[in-house]
């Protein structure tokens, strides 16, 4: 080790893996993945919100799988909650929504509200 | 690889592995694989989260939720319904407030770990990997002090953040530092004091296979500021996992160029090695610890001259308890203004405590040094598991047995000095009424002689003549007059015994003759004749039965 610097890029290359274990999120997405969700492609939609995070070098957003909720008919089915404030819910949503959601929703703090559901 | 969704993470630790920690861990790997999940679900060992009565634990983050108890033949079905069903497990999960060390979004949770020092990383990273030290600011406080500050400048901040020895003595560390510096000769060491010998106490076992990179920072540390190029961790040979952890470390450490030649560019050489003891308690104790190092019989020696004029090889030596040295690298990050804003006045920061007995959660915990019995024992180990509370014995078997009256009087070493107390080393065992003041005493009584390194006469004798009081006021068969003797005996090691080992039987003798005489004296038998010497010109030698 010959400097901070050097330091420095290892410690922000594994940063990003700290902070998901470390509890403090300011957003948590839970993405319903009973059966009928992932059969109307939720493991898309998650996949869409763990890649639109990452390309927007977002590391403090949890994205947790639920079980069913009962609403087969809107899956797949997210919900976003923001840190002090009540959890909104958005069905159909598919990839394309999925990414449109954390970038308004999560990073610009505005509900989309014609995908809300419920 | 792709980034993982989440991560399942198991404390491995000495005592987890032997309950089938590493085989629930590699079943969630298989299960993962089995499914297609591996690489959205990252499975890692870390260090312990505290408990030690939830059997093998596995923490799902970022979803929060702890899972306990676990044997492999659970983890399939935990993998199906949790991570490919997205339900929680609820019959394995455990409490919610519990334990309270895994990182959640529950606040409830989350106040438990603000201000932690010495065990914020135990339990969140990979303690094999080092990267993921560096990633939670590892090894910063080393490059900014070799590189940007004088060894004084290092040296002052110790001494102003308060930091006291964590080993059960509570010797301010700074001014500890500062003899060790300024002592002549430009061959010094640096010794991590890991031999652990306290019963009761395993915190620092828990750091190192936690987070042993910490400790390895704070040891390059202090050999900064004392002018050391060279540092000895002595670990007692029974922890394996902590030997086996330390060394993948040092070997990372040397690898990225942390120990060894000439660190960040600098002129500062440092390096690290491992001793291992062989698990005599007097070797704790830091002369005998050097003796034993220098491949002797681990006997104390006279002091003075202290460690720090003649230490390892007769070269000044720095001796540190393990928590002492890895809460030196935050101290420096972080200043000491913020050290000294935890904790009391006089007991600046946290302290590990290893929490046992008759309490609902037992375990590991990190608190504010200053906050009261009572406290640890209702908010951080659940209360009483059984019985009312009788009395705790703090700091292992050399520490003191606090009665009731006790249970508000703050942790830390000023205010329990004050009512006549020390704290001691971090254990706090507590018990109910069902164990016996006298049962208890001759336990501690047969550890100190099986302990004793038989080197002086009043140790040796003492003891074995303690052990027949003790002995017979177990069985109710006391004779008249040995509780005085007891206490005679007790005050007399503590003068003249050679070293603190054969001087401690009187903390736990006296502190129990001051909350429990009438229960110790109820031992005596006063129908009984202590019968004469064999040798009557030794009349007034009792040697026991
Ligand atoms: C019998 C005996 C056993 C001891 N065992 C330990 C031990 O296991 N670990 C420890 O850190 N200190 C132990 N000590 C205290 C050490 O002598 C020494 O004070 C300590 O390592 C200093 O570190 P600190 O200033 O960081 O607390 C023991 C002392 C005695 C008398
Ligand atoms: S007091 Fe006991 S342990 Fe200490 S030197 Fe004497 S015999 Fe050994
Ligand atoms: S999976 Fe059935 S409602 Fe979402
Ligand atoms: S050697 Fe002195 S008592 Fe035995």
């Amino acid at each position: 080790m010959k400097s901070l610097d050097e330091l420095r890029k290892i410690r922000d290359q594994v940063r990003k893996d700290l902070e998901l274990r470390g509890g403090q999120h300011r957003a948590k997405v839970v993405v319903c993945m009973g059966t009928c969700g992932i059969a109307a492609g939720a493991r898309e939609t998650m996949k869409a919100i763990l890649d639109t995070l990452e390309a927007e070098k977002v590391t403090d957003v949890a994205v947790v799988a639920a079980g069913c909720q009962g609403f087969c008919e809107q899956e797949p089915l997210v919900e976003i909650h923001l840190r002090d404030a009540a959890p909104v819910r958005y069905g159909h949503v598919d990839a394309e929504k999925a990414a449109r959601i954390v970038r308004e929703h999560i990073l610009g703090g505005h509900t989309v509200d014609e995908l809300v559901f419920g | 690889m792709a980034k993982p969704r989440a991560y399942i993470m198991v404390p491995v630790d000495a005592d987890t592995v032997i309950i089938g920690a590493r085989e629930v861990k590699s079943r969630f790997s298989a299960e993962l694989g089995r499914r297609g999940l591996a690489d959205e679900v990252r499975v890692l060992e870390v260090g312990s989260f505290g408990p030690t009565n939830a059997g093998v634990i596995a923490a799902v983050q970022p979803d929060g939720v702890v899972y306990g108890r676990l044997t492999p033949a659970d983890v399939p079905g935990i993998v199906e319904e949790h991570f490919v069903k997205g339900r929680i497990c609820g019959r394995y999960v455990l409490p919610r407030e519990y334990p309270p060390e895994v990182p959640s979004d529950d606040d409830a949770r989350r106040t438990q770990q603000v201000g932690r020092v010495v065990l914020d990383n135990c339990g969140r990273i990979d303690p094999e990997r080092i990267e993921e030290y560096i990633a939670g600011e590892g090894y910063f406080a080393l490059g900014r002090a070799v590189g940007e500050m004088t060894p004084a400048q290092v040296l002052d901040v110790v001494e102003k953040s308060g930091l006291r020895g964590r080993g059960g003595a509570g010797f301010p560390t700074g001014r500890k530092w500062r003899f060790c510096a300024s002592a002549p000769g430009d061959v010094k060491y640096v010794i991590c004091n890991a031999d652990e010998g306290e019963p009761g106490t395993f915190k620092d076992r828990l750091i190192m296979e936690g987070d042993p990179h910490k400790v390895l920072e704070g040891m390059a540390l202090c050999g900064y500021a004392i002018g050391a190029r060279m540092g000895y961790v002595y670990i007692r040979g029974e922890y394996k996992l902590s030997i086996e952890r330390m060394q993948k470390a040092i070997d990372q450490a040397r690898e990225y160029g942390l120990l060894g030649k000439g660190l960040f560019g600098s002129a500062f050489d440092f390096d690290v090695d491992i001793k291992i003891g062989a698990g005599a308690y007097v070797c704790g104790e830091e002369t005998a610890l050097i003796e034993s190092m220098e491949g002797k019989r681990g006997l104390p020696r006279l002091k003075p001259p202290f460690p720090a004029q003649c230490g390892y090889l007769c070269k000044p030596t720095n001796v540190n308890n393990v928590e002492t040295l890895a809460a030196v690298p935050a101290i420096l990050r972080h200043g000491a203004d913020w050290f000294r804003s935890m904790g009391t006045e006089g007991t600046p920061g946290t302290k590990v405590y290893t929490v046992l007995g008759h309490v609902n959660r037992p375990g590991l915990i990190e608190v504010q040094a200053g906050i009261t019995l009572r406290e640890i024992l209702n908010d951080y180990a659940g209360g009483m598991a059984s019985g009312t509370f009788k009395m705790a014995h703090l700091g292992g078997t050399a520490g003191e047995i606090l009665g009731a009256e006790m249970l508000d009087v703050p942790m830390d070493y000023d205010a329990m000095q004050k009512v006549g107390h020390v704290l001691g080393s971090g254990a706090i065992l507590i018990m109910n009424e069902s164990v016996g003041i006298n049962d208890y005493l001759d336990a501690c009584m047969r550890f100190f002689k099986h302990e004793s390194c038989g080197n002086c006469n009043p140790c040796r004798n003492g003891l074995h003549a303690l052990c027949g009081i003790t002995g017979r006021l177990k069985a109710k068969e006391g004779y008249p007059g040995d509780v005085a003797l007891m206490e005679e005996l007790v005050m007399s090691l503590k003068t003249v015994a050679f070293c603190p080992l054969g001087q401690s039987p009187a903390g736990p003798v006296m502190s129990a003759l001051r909350y429990f005489r009438a229960e110790v004296e109820a031992g005596v038998d006063p129908t009984r004749v202590r019968p004469k010497p064999a040798h009557s010109h030794l009349e007034k030698v009792e040697l026991g039965v």
